[in-house]
């Protein structure tokens, strides 16, 4: 069952209000420098598309138009924040953290500046665009580097949550969106955290415990709600915070399932799965299902189609669900 | 600035002697980096830390001072030498290069050494950093700012220098700062390019030419200054110059002879990465100490 403390909407199995995880990113950006001046923030010629807009026409004086070029984008914003500011910069994920990815690294990470790197159309959910604009590694890229906080946000509510909540805190952090309009599932309610997962549903004695993270946490509940129908208990632990883990909570769910699977919008090299894993076989070693993308790049076709076709629906993690019970040795 | 009277020329020609001579002992302790870059721009640094900056070696976060930006960190040496004969941290640290557990990085790390404005080694991103500073620095900021930190920021005069190499000017990422400072106008942004003519694989004409350069920097909308980088009096001339010019941000290029000092690593790109010897740096140290053979007893 849906665990009442997460405070989730009403509608959320029937007809649930949709937005873009990049809409709340929009809302927290002005929310968050309407309470502090020394936020500011630099676009690569994607204000729109990003949802800079709002915040570009509120605080023209502390917006800054780089054009298209993501290497300065993150250089620049190094510069800002050496400079007592708060830089948000956006672009699409295959580019920023993508292409700037060394820029990142020696002068917002190894420089230990608390430059907010926010990257939008993450995921295959990206749709028509095709593979160049589907960005399937970028969880990997920002987890490894040291620092970085690494946040993927399940809807526009927790987007807009953990905008406020990354401008608040003193270091680099990489913030993962979407383009497409996804269901509305927390509410202004909900506890939100960094670092701190979120259990949505629960079980008295789960059988499987699934960790997801992004817009796919809806999958994720729809899954648990089919199973739910056959007997099968589990719990769904929303893990918008990749990097730093919740260690506490993650091994707690593990521990009670004795089984898990992650489900994330990414290459399953390096993703979400990966973290969960790494941390399991030292702390709790059970039998893991991976639900992600398997080493290929996207392709053009609509959200859902990309989402089916590469095994990312409700039926795959219902699949990744008996599966990894079968594996259970007790 | 004001002109500079020969004892002040004389005293920034003895802190570069100092400086070339700390680089060599700090070299050669190390046993790895970079000669010929240092070695050829410590008369800059000199004039930079001695005359042109307004900085404060006891209180390095003072929020009013001008920074600058090492863009090619390799030529670290120099600043860390320059740095401590400007007081920052004794003399004797600069030993401790490239060691293990030292302030004193293989290539610059800010948050290791008090003083140092960026983390630099990976080539074309120091002007970006800079030209962010830049523009930082004239973002108004409300008087009722409940932050000190971002009150202090507004202050307007600060100046943004950033030392840049020539060879780095293969790089993307520095074209797409020039560009950004130049539509930006950025007029307290100073670069300052040490226009020593090599770069790893041999002369920059033959790795990837990069004249005609001072056109490429005016068609970016800089304002362009080309000077003798062993000639300090000039040098501290076009910087006041270019504080002087409001309407855009000036590079100044300097043109320098790479390991200028010693005779045997001067203009021979075969130094750039690699220090010398303990019988080489005998032998330059003392060609420091007797000013090229001028003088027969050498001065520490």
């Amino acid at each position: 069952m849906i665990n009442p403390d997460a405070k989730l909407t009403a509608n959320i199995f029937d007809t649930p209000d949709i937005s873009p995880t990049r809409e709340g990113f929009g809302k927290g950006l002005v929310e968050a420098a309407d309470a502090d001046e020394r936020i500011v923030a630099l676009c690569a010629d994607l204000t729109e598309s990003t949802r800079m807009e709002a915040f570009a026409k509120k605080y023209p004086a502390r917006y800054v138009e780089v054009g298209v070029a993501e290497q300065n984008l993150a250089a620049l914003a190094s510069g800002f924040a050496a400079y007592g500011k708060i830089p948000f910069i956006t672009s699409y994920a295959t580019f920023s953290p993508g292409r700037n990815n060394e820029q990142i690294r020696t002068t917002i990470s190894l420089n230990n500046v608390p430059v907010k790197i926010v990257g939008s159309h993450a995921g295959v959910s990206v749709g028509p665009d095709g593979a160049t604009h589907q960005a399937l590694e970028d969880i990997a890229l920002m987890r490894v580097q040291p620092r970085m906080t690494v946040i993927s946000p399940c809807d526009a509510e927790e987007a807009r949550k953990a905008t406020l909540a990354a401008a608040k805190y003193d270091g680099p952090v990489y913030i993962r969106l979407a383009r497409d309009k996804t269901p509305l599932m927390t509410t202004a309610d909900t506890p939100f955290e960094m670092g701190k997962a979120n259990v949505l549903w629960k079980s008295d004695s789960p059988k499987v415990a699934i960790f997801a993270t992004g817009p796919l946490v809806h999958n994720a509940l729809l899954a648990a709600q089919a199973l739910e129908k056959e007997s099968i208990a589990v719990s769904v632990v929303n893990v918008h915070t990749i990097k730093p883990l919740d260690k506490e909570t993650i091994v707690r769910e593990a521990r009670a399932a004795g089984a898990v699977v992650s489900v994330e919008e990414h290459q399953i090299a390096g993703g979400l799965g990966s973290a969960i894993a790494e941390l399991l076989a030292e702390a709790c070693p059970v039998p893991q299902e991976f639900v992600g993308v398997r080493d290929q790049f996207g392709q053009s076709g609509t959200p859902k189609e990309l989402i089916e076709h590469y095994g990312l629906g409700v039926s795959h993690i219902v699949a990744a669900v008996k599966k990894v019970s079968q594996r259970k040795t007790s | 600035m004001d002109a500079l009277s020969d004892a002040e020329v004389k005293l920034l020609e003895t802190k570069a002697l100092a400086i070339r001579q700390t680089i060599i002992e700090m070299l050669v302790a190390a046993g790895s980096g970079h000669t010929a870059g240092p070695l050829g721009m410590a008369d800059i640094f000199a004039a930079l830390y001695f005359r042109v900056l307004r900085h404060d070696p006891k209180n390095p976060d003072w929020p009013e001072r001008d920074r600058l930006i090492l863009s090619n960190g390799h030529i670290a040496p120099v600043l860390y030498a320059v740095m401590a004969h400007a007081g920052y941290f004794p003399v004797e640290e600069c030993l401790t290069l490239r060691k293990f557990g030292s302030r004193l990085q293989g290539h610059p790390e800010r948050e290791r050494l008090p003083g140092l404005e960026t983390t630099s080694g990976p080539l074309g991103s120091g002007l970006s950093q800079a030209a962010g500073m830049a523009y930082a620095s004239r973002i108004p900021v409300r008087e009722t700012s409940f932050s000190n930190e971002a009150r202090n920021s507004s202050s307007r005069d600060v100046r943004i220098y950033c030392v840049m190499s020539d060879g780095e000017h293969d790089c993307g990422n520095l074209w797409e700062a020039a560009m950004f400072a130049g539509a930006n106008k950025l007029s307290n942004l100073t670069g300052i390019v040490d226009r020593n003519n090599i770069q790893i694989d041999g002369y920059t004409e033959s790795i990837m030419p990069l004249e005609p350069f001072r056109e490429k920097y005016e068609s970016f909308g800089w304002h362009v200054l080309e000077v003798d980088g062993h000639n300090i009096p000039q040098f501290i001339q076009a910087c006041g110059e270019a504080a002087a010019i409001y309407e855009k941000p000036t590079v100044i290029i300097a043109h320098t002879i790479p390991g200028k000092g010693i005779r045997e690593i001067e203009r021979d790109y075969r130094w750039h990465g690699k220090p010398p010897s303990k019988d080489e740096a005998a032998a330059f140290l003392n060609e420091l100490r007797t000013m090229q053979g001028k003088i027969t007893s050498e001065h520490q």
